[in-house]
């Protein structure tokens, strides 16, 4: 035998997974968000996407070339942060500001804290709260949706979001197939849910998280005495519970840790939802979260098999 | 003692990954390979103290004829695998990287039977451990531990259970499938064997269910009038990798978990390999000892996959030329199943006692990615059949962090490769928690000798 042989530790052989097939699913249950986006807003939103999208991916690259590492924009991740940030973001945004948010996602957020895996918050979550504080009338700016009910309308080009708009206005249905006011990405339900659903078969996310999320959520707004249903349906709930809460790198990879991730996470959003002078609270809920994941995860590793806790005053 | 019961169906365990079954031999009648014209004998084919060899250079041996051993307690005797000339002495590095000295015989091709070779007699359960440890044999499933020391369970542990293990679950690897299949008797006389002088009336065939025929052939013989107490029971388990751990397998078939360092009698539980049990039985029917044994030969590079008899000792080369070559040039030559086997360097080392398999694979089957940054998918978790952190741990070892790895439980890692098999970023977890254990069992000297230094003073 003239051939030279490989040799490595064991195992030698490899799953099917990739860090970019898992993207790439996720892009895919993204999709009907972005098509409902288009259908609702009208193709407006489809730019935005592209051009959130496209910088998101170029800062990537000019990013990880400054700081001389291997590009790692062939994983697609940044094309997921780029979509999700442009979900988050209303229609009728300056370009500019969209592009701004993509610099602090990208560079301020992912790579400086050393790329993929690596950031303590979420990049498109912190990228919206950072253009929210610093653009908060054109990042609160909704203009009307595809059928919105009329009395939503506050005048010509503006429209009340769910959680603005007076009791009544809209009914289960419009927040359903996204017939109000929003940021793009967040207006159909039925868009978010169709998503959330193929990520959980296809294996990609657990379901832990968005189900504690929205169970929490919903306990809450019975607490406060919001109605539950309007709640989990309304604002970018479905959006975050589905697509930022359940992020990898930003949400505890225990068992548990995910549920207290996900309790305190339904919690903080309806808190704030109730009784700030925003109108919203899931993408600060899940940012606040996303820093107390260490710790989380600290007080949850699972009990390896065969592992027996010491007895108080047993023998040594 | 309350009335023993067998599960109805297994116990859940937690983790594995389905990794393919790729068991192309399993339809497969064993062939018997024939004297090669060398055999070389290494002193160490089994976990603990290597063997010494007792015959000189030059002499003539007979096969089966004791040609080296060791009083260590945890040891077991080495017997010529063919009848030749005593070639050599020499020393030859094994898979692991050690070197050892290993015996090479030159065979006159007479494979001519040692006269000493008689039945042992066996009344007792002294007798069976003696004639065990004279038998050569270890643990034929991979791990090579002495039966002898397996079997003699210390006074202290109350053993109710017998455990065979023909989970097979790594890939491709079939020869525990062929035994089963060739020598069912031998499987059951060897646990009656067993059974009775130790006592135990419990036995649990733990098999995974992607073997109806191995199972339907055992439980033929298991419900006849062998058993007429009941006491041996087969139990499908799902196919699923690593069913075939020791620890796993306990949990499966009874629910029971081995402590934390412990050993499997801290359970309750003997585990058993079938080969090593269908060894046993005709050992005591023939009294020829562990000079030959079955091994699975495939791999997308191999022309003709097939599991093979061959002697303890025929070089790896010999085998695969017997079994028709390669069809392609390998990628990699694994000794061992595909996610525990060690990578060799060559094809010019020699069958060893537990080696249960050679798989000759194509860089198609076992490609090598260059890792990328975990993305904390935590998949390793949900892989571990441990309930480890693999990320964890393996960030531990990269840090040389003691405390951590100590904090994740390192130490109860059994290395069976799931998550590094799993992860979706290619990353050498268990290669680099396998770093960490040894940087522990170095902290752990080292403090050793700190201490004993301190003292002195």
């Amino acid at each position: 035998m003239d051939a030279k042989l490989h040799v490595s530790p064991s195992p030698h052989l490899k799953g099917n997974l990739s860090t970019r097939g898992i993207m790439l699913d996720v892009i895919i249950a993204l999709c009907p968000a972005a098509i409902a986006a288009c259908v609702i807003f009208g193709l407006r939103s489809l730019v935005l996407i592209a051009v959130c999208v496209a910088t998101c991916v170029l800062l990537e690259y000019i990013s990880r070339k400054i700081m001389k590492r291997d590009t790692t924009i062939g994983d697609l991740s940044a094309v997921v942060t780029g979509l999700l940030l442009a979900l988050n973001l209303p229609v009728d945004i300056n370009p500019l500001i969209a592009m701004f948010g993509c610099l602090i996602a990208i560079v301020v957020v992912k790579q400086m804290f050393g790329g993929i895996g690596m950031n303590f918050v979420n990049p498109a979550l912190a990228a919206r709260i950072v253009l929210l504080v610093s653009f908060p009338s054109a990042m609160m700016h909704w203009v009307p949706a595809l059928g919105a009910p009329q009395a939503a309308a506050i005048d010509a080009t503006t429209a009340a979001t769910p959680l603005a708009a007076a009791p009544g206005v809209y009914s289960y249905v419009d927040l359903l197939i996204g017939r109000c006011g929003g940021s793009i990405g967040e207006v159909c339900a039925a868009a978010l849910i169709l998503g959330g659903v193929y990520l959980v078969i296809r294996r990609v996310i657990s379901p832990i998280i968005p189900c504690v999320y929205l169970g929490t959520a919903a306990v809450m707004s019975l607490i406060v005495g919001l109605d539950p249903l309007y709640q989990l349906l309304s604002g970018g709930l479905l959006l975050g519970a589905i697509f930022m809460a359940t992020d990898y790198t930003t949400s505890p990879v225990t068992k548990w840790g995910k549920v207290i991730f996900a309790v305190g996470c339904g919690f903080f959003s309806i808190l704030l939802r109730a009784y700030s002078n925003m109108p919203e609270g899931v993408s600060f809920s899940i940012l606040l979260m996303n820093i107390l994941v260490p710790l989380i995860e600290r007080a949850t590793v699972p009990r390896t098999l065969g592992f027996v806790k010491k007895k108080k005053g047993a023998e040594k | 003692m309350a009335e023993l019961s067998f599960p109805k169906r297994p116990y859940r365990t937690k983790g594995g990954v389905h990794a393919p079954h790729n068991k192309h031999t399993a339809h497969k009648e064993s062939v018997v390979m024939p004297a090669p014209a060398m055999v070389a004998l290494p002193m160490t084919q089994h976990i603990g103290v290597p063997c010494k060899p007792i015959v000189k250079v030059g002499e003539t041996v007979d096969v089966g004829q004791q040609i080296a051993g060791s009083d260590a307690f945890v040891s077991a005797p080495i017997h010529a695998s063919v009848s030749g000339k005593v070639k050599k002495i020499d020393k030859i590095t094994m898979p692991d990287g050690s070197r050892v000295d290993a015996i090479f015989i030159e065979s006159d091709g007479e494979m001519r039977l040692s006269p000493e070779i008689k039945p042992p007699k066996v009344d007792s359960l002294s007798d069976l451990l003696t004639a065990v440890r004279n038998s050569g044999l270890v643990g034929l499933g991979g791990a090579g531990f002495p039966a002898s020391v397996k079997l003699n369970i210390p006074a202290d542990k109350n053993v109710d259970t017998l455990i065979i293990n023909v989970a097979e679950c790594e890939p491709y690897i079939t020869s525990d499938h062929r035994e089963i299949l060739e020598n069912s008797w031998d499987v059951v006389s060897g646990i009656i064997t067993v059974k009775e002088f130790l006592d135990i009336h419990r036995v649990i065939i733990g098999i995974e269910d992607n073997k109806p025929d191995a199972i339907k052939a055992l439980r033929e013989i298991a419900d006849s009038s062998v058993d007429p107490k009941d006491e041996i029971r087969v139990l499908p388990i799902k196919a699923s990798y690593p069913q075939g751990a020791e620890k796993i397998l306990i949990k499966a078939c009874t629910g029971r978990e081995v402590p934390v360092g412990g050993l499997p009698s801290d359970a309750g539980c003997l585990v058993m390999n079938v080969g090593s049990i269908a060894f046993l039985a005709r050992y005591l029917k023939t009294g020829i000892p562990l000079i030959s044994r079955r091994l699975t030969v495939d791999g997308g590079c191999i022309a003709n996959p097939v599991n093979v008899i061959a002697p303890i000792g025929t070089p790896i080369k010999d085998v695969i030329e017997f079994v028709g070559g390669y069809k392609e040039p390998p990628y990699k030559l694994i000794m061992g199943g595909p996610m525990m086997g060690i990578s060799l360097p060559n094809d010019e080392l020699f069958i060893l006692k537990q080696n249960n398999a050679i798989l000759a694979l194509s860089e198609k089957e076992a490609r090598d990615y260059t890792p990328s940054a975990c993305i904390r998918c935590g998949k390793c978790l949900d892989a571990c059949p441990m309930r480890l952190q693999p990320l964890e741990l393996a960030n531990a070892a990269n840090r040389g962090d003691i405390d951590g790895l100590n904090f994740y439980h390192a130490m109860n890692c059994m290395e069976c490769g799931c998550c590094s098999f799993i992860c979706p970023a290619k990353r050498h977890l268990v290669q680099n928690i396998r770093l960490g254990k040894a940087l522990m069992q170095k902290a752990k000297r080292e403090a050793i000798a700190a201490k004993d230094k301190g003292g002195k003073k």
